[in-house]
């Protein structure tokens, strides 16, 4: 029985840990200062608009971690000694481990702006951000945020709910136009307007300006232009939590260096989560992703690993998924901002501009690459398959009714989207040809 | 359009309070007139010394007055009992029908008045409160805020009208005599469906119910009229109140047929077997007769059908009244139903007793209807068995618990922790049925949106994060887990029984045997 020590109790570590006891006896525990318990961090943004309270987060009851011999420790890890296999914690404890799992996620990236440090200036990531944002946010009329991510779609989503008015700053000349294609992000930005949020793409911050008290009054961007507010949401992006890391012997560069067995560069140290970089490519993926699925994925296989047979992390066809407001989107395969060379799109949108799905194949092969759905629901299990199976376009476009993952009675638009592909796609290849 | 809503909520609450209001306003003067037309002329001699004392006073509420009448009655059967005068004692009920006919004031003058102040203002501000979110803000789910209200999460405003409600059940079961005033209130529209009727705190009930339903249905289409799902099966519900429950029964009583609520069905309607029940079918004529055998089709054939195909739910949030009201005046308090794994225990218990008790129940009555004896096994059937059910589970938990807890413990309480027929139906559902809740792949989030409104309180999430369908025999299909899910992973689905209790799939990894799919391999 080996004692196994992981840091981090978010979606990976609280799955390394559940697979660990699933497969073994072995003596388990998760250390995290922000909560006691686990909780589900996507859903943080509904706690403040009131969907749901904390305890309605918690994925697992209070009672589960006891009876399945997990031991849960709230406190922070300050150090991490590899070369006597201990690890020190903020109040000058130590503790043992056979094997470490660092799982500490990420945190909210600022860019060294002036007055990014004001109070009434946060990011959103951890529950202690939500209670900083629950402060900040009393009695404010009006909120610039600054990133046009998720999580800055998030916040808008959040404020609005508090009829606090959001002005958004997005770089870019749509929103999140470094994921989405074009139309995709031009159908969002529409749809945040609708939604009453001030968009402003292009748009850029200078600085952030302070009143007498030290509390945020308003932003400037690179255009010059001044939004008085009481409230910035810096939403730039996340990256790897691991600042504990740095005086430890453990390989780190913006993430922590792991191998394809989530191995880092000291022998019983595995790495998984937001806050892994990994050293070796895998295609249509990045180095570090800082998804749910993927903590999920890998702390499924580091307890593989550990208790069972030595395994890779080797994720299958990329899928994601997310809501802007009223709209969803999934995403199945690869999808890029801006079409390759070699690849070919059809992008069919419905009237009401709430409803898109955008394809991707191979020219050449006809290989069927990716899909960006909104506002329709498909399902996983084929999409993966058919990704696997290497499936034409064509064949994804006749099947496509048998992916559909709507409920009853909604309206079916597998007939409009193919005559639709059949008019643009199709028609264009004959007169070539 | 904010204006709008605002006047709306003043209108409604203006005919909300004027209704409880109405509590208050009247006065009662018995006279000897009154006594004589309402009590039967072997009770007068018994009852009128007494009862004279009464006569030309005037109370200023019903409180006083019933109490009053009933102490005269009372007082009187006690005197025979100490005489032993055992055939003289009255069990007639006269304390309503002299209560109602000693009304005076307001409530009386100007009944029709009244009515629409309180029901046509009470709809118009309703509709002028509900339908402008449609314009308001985009369609989509809108829960924004339910954990901070004082109405939809046990604040004061919550624990106000379940006390409310809860008052209102206890009253409505078994003090009728002192809401008369509302009762006189719904009198226009009894004598309209049918004038020979007397309306009765039933009538008040049942006009009640399909109010609520209506316009709480109303609600519910506006709220999620982005789902065609909800939308439909929202109207089921108000159909099936306003036709089958309210509008049928009673112009059949105008035909002169039995009072029937054609979807009402066995064990949930307990009486159906009784033998006044029975004898009021088959001595109904053809029609009588075709309810009988309707009533017996539907929980013996209907319900095993049905569920196989569509799972419970063609029942439970379709077709039922309990059900209707619940999934649309009580839509609000949905999320405060308990997740816990002790909860699901106390509901596996509970439920099942109420089941096993149904049907004890029914068995004896049944047995004494065709033997023609009164007891069973030396035991007097009513005062054990059908006495304590209708008090027990019919009166209290289904309504006054079932209903008067919306606001404390969720919209479901009766139909998760009571419902025999809900029982039986999900005996169906788990074991013999095609219908199940899917999961899509591996995109769940873990975020808790389905579990937090499941009005059932199944941990919906417990199954979608670990790619599992749901398969719980208290699943009544609302189909809202879905709707609220951000993620598009839930859907209710039925397809082929092969494969149904799958186990749980994740996509996403290569190489990884998840140890609940090892042991199956």
């Amino acid at each position: 029985m080996k004692n196994i020590v992981i840091i981090g109790n978010g979606i990976a570590g609280i799955t390394a840990a559940r697979h660990i006891r699933k497969r073994s006896d072995h003596h388990i525990t998760v250390i995290s200062s922000e909560t006691e318990h686990f909780f589900s961090r996507t859903a943080l943004m509904y706690i403040y608009m009131g969907h749901m309270n904390f305890e309605n987060t918690k994925p697992y009851e209070d009672w589960f971690w006891k009876k399945n011999r997990i031991e849960l420790l709230k406190a922070h890890v300050e150090h991490v000694k590899t070369t006597d296999k201990t690890i020190t914690l903020s109040t000058g404890a130590t503790l043992g481990y056979d094997i470490l799992i660092i799982a500490t996620g990420s945190k909210s990236n600022k860019f060294g702006w002036s007055g990014q440090d004001l109070k009434g200036v946060q990011g959103l990531y951890s529950f202690q951000d939500l209670e900083e944002m629950e402060a900040n946010t009393k009695d404010v009329k009006r909120a610039v945020i600054v990133g046009g991510g998720l999580i800055g779609v998030e916040m808008a989503e959040m404020l609005l709910s508090r009829k606090i008015e959001v002005t958004f700053l997005v770089r870019e000349n749509s929103f999140w136009s470094n994921v989405l294609p074009r139309q995709e992000a031009e159908l969002i930005s529409k749809h945040l307007q609708v939604h009453h949020v001030d968009l402003k793409t292009s748009a850029e911050l200078e600085k952030i300006l302070p009143d007498d008290n030290g509390k945020v009054k308003g932003v400037i961007t690179k255009n010059g232009e001044q939004i008085d507010c009481q409230f910035v949401g810096l939403t730039v992006g996340v990256s790897p939590n691991i600042d504990f890391l740095k005086d430890s012997d453990i390989e780190i560069k913006r993430g922590v260096l792991v191998n394809e067995f989530l191995e880092t560069n000291i022998p019983d140290v595995y790495a998984i989560g937001d806050c892994v970089e990994r050293t070796y490519e895998l295609p249509g993926r990045r180095n570090i992703e800082q998804v749910w699925y993927t903590g999920r994925m890998m702390g499924e296989v580091v307890a593989q690993s550990i208790c069972d047979t030595k395994t890779k992390y080797e994720p299958g066809p990329w899928f994601n998924s997310a809501k802007f407001f009223d709209i969803e989107y999934q995403t199945y395969g690869n999808v890029g901002n801006e079409l390759k060379p070699n690849e070919e799109e059809f992008y069919w949108e419905h009237q009401g501009g709430k409803k898109a799905i955008h394809f991707v194949w191979d020219k050449n092969s006809k290989q069927f690459l990716g899909v960006n759905v909104f506002g329709i629901r498909l399902r996983h299990e084929k999409f993966d398959a058919w990704l696997r199976e290497k499936r034409s376009i064509e064949f994804v476009l006749h099947n496509l009714s048998s992916a559909n993952f709507d409920p009853e009675f909604f309206d079916r638009y597998e007939n409009e989207i193919v005559s639709d592909f059949e008019k643009k796609v199709l028609a264009i290849k004959s007169a070539v040809v | 359009m904010r204006s709008l809503r605002s006047i709306g909520l003043f209108l409604f609450l203006f005919s909300f309070f004027l209704f409880l209001g109405l509590f208050f306003m009247s006065e009662y003067t018995l006279t000897e007139e009154i006594f004589k037309s309402k009590v039967k002329v072997e009770h007068q001699e018994s009852l009128q010394p007494a009862m004279a004392e009464l006569f030309d006073q005037t109370y200023n509420t019903s409180y006083a007055f019933v109490n009053a009448v009933s102490g005269v009655i009372d007082q009187v059967n006690a005197e025979f009992r100490q005489a032993q005068q055992w055939d003289k004692v009255i069990y007639d009920d006269y304390v309503a029908s002299l209560t109602k006919a000693s009304t005076t004031g307001m409530v009386v003058d100007h009944t029709t008045l009244l009515f629409f102040l309180v029901f046509g203002i009470g709809l118009i501000g309703a509709l002028l409160f509900i339908l402008p979110k449609a314009k308001l803000e985009p369609a989509g789910i809108k829960n924004n805020g339910i954990f901070h209200d004082a109405l939809n999460s046990r604040g004061w405003i919550g624990i106000l009208i379940g006390t409310v409600l809860i008052g209102f059940y206890i009253m409505i079961y078994f003090y009728d005599a002192y809401i008369m005033n509302w009762i006189i209130l719904v009198a226009p529209l009894k004598h309209w469906i049918y004038p020979q009727g007397e309306s009765s705190q039933w009538f008040l009930y049942g006009f009640l119910y399909t109010f609520a339903v209506l316009v709480m249905g109303g609600r519910m289409i506006v709220k999620y009229r982005h789902s065609k799902y909800q939308i439909f099966r929202t109207i089921s519900v108000m159909f099936f109140q306003l036709a089958f429950a309210f509008l049928i029964p009673e112009i059949m009583v105008r035909l002169n047929q039995p009072y029937f609520d054609f979807k009402n069905m066995w064990p949930l309607d307990y009486d159906f077997f009784d033998a006044w029940h029975i004898n009021m079918l088959t001595s109904g004529g053809g029609l009588g007769i075709f309810m009988f055998a309707w009533g017996i089709t539907l929980f013996v054939v209907g319900v095993p059908v049905f569920v196989y195909f569509f799972g419970k739910r063609w029942y439970c949030s379709w077709v039922c009244g309990c059900g209707g009201l619940a999934e649309t005046a009580g839509d609000p308090f949905r999320h405060l139903s308990d997740k816990s794994v002790k909860a699901w225990k106390v509901e596996r218990w509970l439920i099942h007793a109420v089941l096993v008790f149904a049907v004890i129940m029914t068995v004896g009555v049944l047995y004494n209807f065709i033997t023609g004896t009164s007891t069973i096994f030396g035991l007097d059937t009513y005062t054990y068995l059908r006495k304590p059910y209708g008090f027990m589970i019919g009166s209290i938990f289904s309504g006054v618990v079932g209903t008067g807890f919306y606001p404390l413990m969720g919209n479901r309480v009766w139909c998760r922790f009571g419902c025999p027929l809900a029982a039986y139906l999900g005996f169906i559902q788990r074991f013999k049925s095609r219908f199940r809740i899917t999961t899509n792949g591996g995109q769940c989030i873990s975020c808790g949106n389905c579990s937090t409104y499941c009005e059932m309180g199944i941990d919906v999430r417990w199954y979608a994060q670990r790619g599992q369908n749901i398969i719980r025999s208290s699943c009544v299909g609302c189909g809202v887990c879905s709707s609220v899910c951000p993620r598009g992973v839930l859907n209710l689905e039925v397809k082929d029984e092969k494969g149904r209790f799958g186990q749980p799939v994740l996509l996403g990894n290569n190489h990884i045997s998840l140890p609940e799919i090892k042991a199956v391999n």
